[in-house]
């Protein structure tokens, strides 16, 4: 057999993808908790991805759009209900007292979630029926138009609550960490954050697979037009698509805001790490975004901690890692894992 | 006189950018079945979509559906006013199932004359295949969904894009049948067609369409006893039998 030279470098990121698999099996077995706490590191943040980006797949599939404010609605979600929480349930959550005095009931928890998720729904309705609606299928204008809304919202964002990255509280009653055997690991991220995600695609995978709506979304994603002719009014399917996108988008920011923090720049980074989702995911696809998400989350993880090799220290290069992900899938499926042609 | 089903096309113009695609098309659909025939590329297709309201380019005239004027209209406004579309290439959606394509179209629009239940009756073949995706049908099967899947809207008038593509010829045989059933059961029909046994099956007029204009009209006898005009008009070697 020969090999051809555009077999290369295909060849090339197989032999890599396996030194990393067995890269990781040696560190795996070397530090176990440490593994784990990596491993669990790189899951969660999935799981917080998974929620973003089955948003932003969820409104490519059916529109075509790429929402390049997606990552903004994430952290305008996270500050409304940082607001929210602070103003409403102001139980002295000040960082100075450092739960000295503070504490947060459930609703003080609950309230602004649901608050702030219902929302950046609204805002991304109103930004799908003011701006795109009337520039349906020009790709480019819808990029632009996007690009010019998320950049508005991040200078509003920073001008109205500044540069300080802030952090939603999570309800006192909450246990901070669970614990097995030796072994502890945040609550918020390991029940909440995972369970949310785990609840999401169920109920999405439920709506899209058992459902009318889920139907004329499919149908829609097909064959935009065919479906019009058969009397479904299509705007009316796209404003709903759009508006649980956004949700989406919001519902991730309040958890992110919790488990992580609110501040300038995570609109970009998510934004970012939605595009890597659903492009190594396929666009359009849910169990796309999930594949996409984990593979994002856990090669982030990994990269960020052993990219040591004896006194080389990788690390700061780590970022590169999910760039190699990226072409690294896009080798073998141009269109994504679970991509289909347009 | 009519239930409202009577189609009037005047002066239909449309255009894809610079290209001058349907040039000023006059004609009218009553309740005897109307067959459009032509060559590829006249325009056929491009006049569905018009009247449909999913043509992308641009279009000028007037498209009046019993006595409304549907140009400009959006195409699920169309088609709840009664204008059903059979599609070239049947367009099933591949996400689908059988039973999906006809659950997302049920109850809507129409007056619920039609119901899964009587296209299952009047297809027995896609009952059986209710659980199969729309891509995993025979081309026979394909063409009773989208049928089945236009009739949902209790259309007062159907449109058929070449039906008979693609299609073996008994199974063209048994679609003459449905389609001439539907027509004597009070469903106006458009029928698009290359296929000049489908097109005299079924319909007595015949509009031929040529280069986006259309140059003649004809009775069935007159196509099938002129060997000449089916060369000039359609291309084709004369019907012999």
């Amino acid at each position: 057999m020969t090999l051809g030279i555009r077999q290369l470098p295909r060849t090339a990121l197989i032999a890599l993808g396996l030194l990393v698999v067995v890269w990781l099996a040696i560190k795996a077995s070397q530090g176990g908790n440490t593994f784990l706490q990596v491993t669990l590191n790189g899951t969660t943040d999935a799981a917080l991805y998974f929620i973003v980006a089955a948003g932003f797949t969820l409104i490519f599939g059916l529109m075509r759009v790429v929402n390049m404010a997606h990552g903004s609605l994430y952290l305008f979600g996270g500050y409304i209900a940082y607001v929210a929480q602070t103003h409403w349930y102001a139980g002295g959550t000040s960082q100075f007292q450092l739960g000295a005095t503070s504490s947060t009931s459930i609703w003080g928890f609950l309230v602004p979630l649901v608050f702030a998720t219902l929302v950046i729904g609204l805002v991304g309705l109103g930004i799908q029926q003011l701006l795109l609606r009337w520039n349906q299928g020009q790709d480019l204008r819808q990029a632009l138009i996007t690009i010019a809304v998320s950049v508005i919202i991040a200078d509003q964002l920073i001008a109205h609550y500044g540069g300080i990255v802030e952090s939603i509280q999570q309800p006192t009653s909450w246990p901070n960490s669970i614990v097995i055997g030796t072994f502890r690991y945040g609550f918020f991220r390991l029940v909440v954050v995972l369970g949310a995600a785990l609840a999401v695609g169920v109920l999405l995978y439920l709506l899209i697979q058992h459902t009318r709506l889920g139907m004329i979304i499919r149908a829609g994603v097909d064959d935009r037009p065919m479906l019009s002719a058969l009397g479904v009014n299509v705007q009316l399917v796209f404003a709903g698509a759009f508006f649980l996108g956004a949700m989406l988008a919001g519902f991730g920011g309040v958890l992110g805001g919790t488990m992580i923090s609110v501040g300038p720049g995570l609109d970009s980074q998510f934004l970012l790490n939605s595009l890597i989702v659903v492009i190594i995911g396929g666009m359009g696809s849910l169990p796309g975004a999930a594949i996409g998400a984990l593979l994002l989350g856990l090669v982030q993880s990994y990269s960020a901690i052993y990219l040591h090799f004896g006194a080389t220290d990788l690390t700061p290069y780590g970022v590169l890692a999910q760039f190699i992900l990226v072409i690294a899938v896009l080798a073998f499926r141009p269109l994504g894992l679970f991509g289909r042609p347009a | 006189m009519s239930d409202g089903g009577l189609l009037e096309v005047q002066e239909l113009n449309a255009y894809y950018g610079p290209a001058h695609v349907l040039q000023g098309l006059d004609f009218s659909v009553d309740e005897e079945p109307v067959s459009i025939i032509g060559r590829n590329g006249m325009g056929k297709t491009t006049m569905c979509h018009a009247i449909m309201g999913i043509h992308p380019g641009s279009a000028t005239g007037s498209i009046r559906f019993g006595g409304l004027e549907l140009l400009g209209k959006a195409p699920y406004k169309i088609a709840r006013a009664g204008i059903a579309l059979v599609p070239q290439g049947r367009r099933l959606f591949g996400s689908l199932t059988v039973r999906e394509h006809l659950r997302v179209i049920a109850n809507r629009g129409g007056n619920g004359q039609w119901t899964p239940e009587r296209i299952y009756t009047m297809f027995p073949r896609l009952a059986e295949r209710q659980r199969n995706d729309a891509t995993q049908l025979s081309g026979g099967e394909q063409q009773m969904l989208a049928i089945g899947r236009a009739l949902l809207l209790s259309p007062k008038l159907l449109i058929l894009d070449e039906p008979s593509e693609g299609l073996a010829p008994r199974i063209v045989d048994e679609l003459v049948g449905n389609i001439r059933g539907l027509a004597h059961n009070g469903v106006r029909v458009l029928l698009v067609e290359q296929n000049l046994g489908v097109a005299t099956a079924v319909a007595e007029r015949h509009l031929v369409m040529v280069a986006g204009r259309l140059a003649t009209e004809l009775t069935s006898d007159q196509l099938m006893s002129d060997p000449e005009l089916q060369r000039r008009y359609l291309g084709v070697e004369p019907l012999s039998d």
